[in-house]
């Protein structure tokens, strides 16, 4: 697991200093050379005139590796210009030593799993993984073997021949959380990855990434969702308007948040049960049953305790769960409250 | 030496070259060569999967099915003139519906169709980041992706043109199309015309990949391609040269006629054209590769 640094250090949301900072401890950090460690130097990129993300120094090392922030932050973007699919308007990055500018070389140890729903059309899930695999240069024989485990490690065994389609959002994000798995990386690049995810499919992947980063490898995982990055997280990057305005350990975040009630939306056959239950636990601060009546969103202050009661009701009242995800607007409350209650100060 | 360990071994060899000595660094060059080239026949198998079996494809069979499906028809109807009773005239008119019909325009827009949306259609699916995300050079897949649209539209116009050929002649004058084929000028012209088909996929097939990779929307400037190749006859001599239709019409076997507005000039000879052609689709692909270098992964807007 990465030794993380003892507090949080947080930046103003104005331009901030360049200078670097890590998401490792500095005596792990130094232990470090350059090519074991993924280099942002003084990285900017701007779409036009519209800025991504300015000024961003990071060095970030082995283990689970959060980047948090609202909509429209930039963590799609540091993720992009990691993976080479945009280009850095000023400034340089190095992934274990390698450009991303040399896909060639970069694609051997790095696999990604974008935010992009889309798959060849007709393709199977082991078609969509083989493919790929093909184009990296494996043989058959090969290709047939290491999809066959990346989908075994998802838990997709049972679909691999069934068209991807035809899955549920969570199925396909199985899907492409297999492909950048498949020829064993060395850093995962994962953009929202439990997106659509059922809480059972949400732990059970947190467990794989967590095997992944005792493992060694350098997982580097967006998300808007607090108290996921709390779980599985060794350290925290927080963005906000492309700015990096906080890194470091993910206790300093939390702490940030405790108080702040999270909403999450939850798709059912029967919304009322559902908040009738729900209301009789104190972990449930407010419910309101969503406009089309196929839904609820409910608001809580303890996610952890949330989701085991809800994962309870589920199986007690026998519901057809179609997807549970929090909420972003309300999440972008909670990062307002993050950045602008004490103006960013070290707790 | 196992592919795996090859790719890792390879990756290692491009990271170290400059400190390599010379045997390792031409050991890591045969090595990366095969890589290369297995990589290439993996896009190309996946791409030419595409090319023929896709809903897209379905408007690529319709432009080969065209001609034979109206010369079928003019074959069963004959137009009461007696325009095609005549077996020495039938050359000098399918050389007419080669050029006016299949070359200038189903080829010109089959190609535009397929090598057009060999990278745009991956863009506009959303699907082009997953080729972006593996370890090949981008220009191994500019060229497989070449290859593949290559491969399908050659097959398919290929076809057309035999096809064409066969059913034009055959219908009306089986005996004397029969002692044209086997024992006159058929045969040569036959080879002559599939040459020229061949040509036209490689070079339209290369701007039309160009195009789809630099235009958002390159209905436009294939469009205007398109009038500038139409109207080549009646461009300078220097202008004519500038363009691909102008070195396929040297190479065609019966010279077609341009109309009395035509500004004529002396045909490149063959032995120009067809170099001159491969050098150009040369030069184009190393644009598209430059290019795609470059190329970011943005769907936004597309």
């Amino acid at each position: 697991m990465t030794p993380t640094t003892s507090s949080t250090t947080t930046q103003s949301s104005s331009p901030p200093a360049s200078r670097p900072t890590s998401t490792a401890s500095p005596a792990s950090v130094a232990s470090l050379s350059s090519d074991k460690m993924i280099v942002f130097e003084d990285v900017s990129k701007f779409y036009g005139e519209i800025l991504g993300v300015n000024r961003v120094n990071l060095q970030i090392a082995p283990g689970i590796t959060s980047l948090v922030g609202p909509n429209g932050s930039g963590k799609t973007t540091l993720m992009n210009l990691m993976t080479g699919l945009l280009k850095p308007t000023s400034g340089r990055i190095c992934v274990l030593g390698t450009s991303p500018d040399a896909p060639e070389a970069i694609f051997q140890k790095l696999g990604y799993c974008s935010q992009f729903d889309s798959f060849p059309r007709g393709a199977t899930a082991r078609e969509f993984i083989e493919f790929y695999l093909r184009v990296h240069g494996y043989t058959k024989q090969e290709t047939r073997e290491m999809t066959h485990s990346a989908l075994g490690r998802v838990s997709l065994t049972e679909a691999a021949d069934r068209k991807v389609s035809a899955f549920s959002k969570g199925m396909r994000q199985r899907v492409r959380l297999a492909q950048s798995i498949a020829h064993n990386p060395s850093v995962l690049v994962l953009d929202e990855p439990l997106n659509g995810l059922d809480p059972m499919a949400r732990a059970e992947i947190i467990r794989l990434f967590r095997q992944l980063a005792d493992a060694g490898m350098y997982l580097v995982i967006s998300s808007h969702i607090l108290h996921e990055v709390d779980m599985m997280s060794d350290s925290v990057v927080l963005l906000h308007n492309g700015y990096v305005v906080a890194e470091g350990e993910v206790r300093g975040v939390r702490d940030e948040i405790e108080e702040h009630p999270i909403q999450i939306l939850i798709r059912c056959d029967r919304p009322q049960v559902l908040a009738a239950r729900l209301f009789e636990h104190e972990q449930t601060v407010e419910a309101r049953i969503h406009n089309d009546r196929q839904g609820l969103f409910v608001k809580t202050r303890q996610p952890d305790d949330f989701y085991l009661l809800l994962n309870r009701v589920i199986i007690e009242q026998n519901l057809q769960i179609e997807s549970v995800a929090p909420v972003d607007d309300d999440l972008n409350a909670v990062y307002q409250y993050l950045i602008t209650s004490d103006g960013g100060q070290t707790r | 030496m196992s592919s795996t360990t090859e790719i890792r071994e390879q990756s290692a060899a491009n990271m170290n070259t400059a400190n390599a000595n010379p045997s390792k660094v031409n050991a890591a060059r045969a090595s990366s060569w095969s890589l290369w080239t297995r990589q290439t026949l993996a896009v190309m198998s996946l791409e030419i999967k595409k090319n023929f079996l896709s809903r897209r494809a379905l408007l690529l069979y319709l432009m080969a099915g065209l001609p034979l499906v109206l010369l079928s028809a003019l074959a069963l109807f004959p137009p009461p003139t007696d325009e095609m009773g005549n077996f020495s005239e039938m050359s000098v008119v399918y050389a007419a519906i080669y050029g006016g019909l299949i070359l200038r325009t189903l080829i010109f827009f089959g190609c535009a169709w397929v090598f057009m949306n060999l990278f745009r259609g991956e863009v506009v699916d959303r699907s082009l980041h997953y080729y972006f995300l593996a370890p090949v050079r981008r220009e191994v897949l500019v060229v497989g992706k070449y290859l593949s649209g290559l491969i399908a539209t050659i097959v398919l116009f290929s076809i057309t043109t035999v096809g064409s050929m066969f059913i034009y002649y055959f219908w009306l004058f089986p005996s004397e199309s029969a002692r044209f084929f086997f024992d006159g000028a058929g045969a040569s012209q036959m080879l002559a015309y599939l040459a020229v088909t061949c040509l036209a996929c490689v070079g339209y097939g290369a701007v039309f990949l160009l195009v789809g990779l630099f235009f958002r929307n390159p209905i436009i400037p294939a469009l205007l391609l398109y009038g500038w190749e139409w109207l080549n006859f009646l461009l300078p001599p220097l202008l004519k040269k500038i363009s691909v239709i102008h070195y396929l019409h040297s190479l065609v076997p019966v010279p077609m006629s341009e109309g009395p507005f035509a500004v004529l000039v002396e045909p490149t000879p063959a032995w120009i054209s067809a170099p001159s052609l491969l050098l150009f689709t040369g030069v184009v692909l190393f644009l598209a590769s430059l290019h795609i270098r470059r190329m970011e992964i943005s769907y936004a807007g597309d």
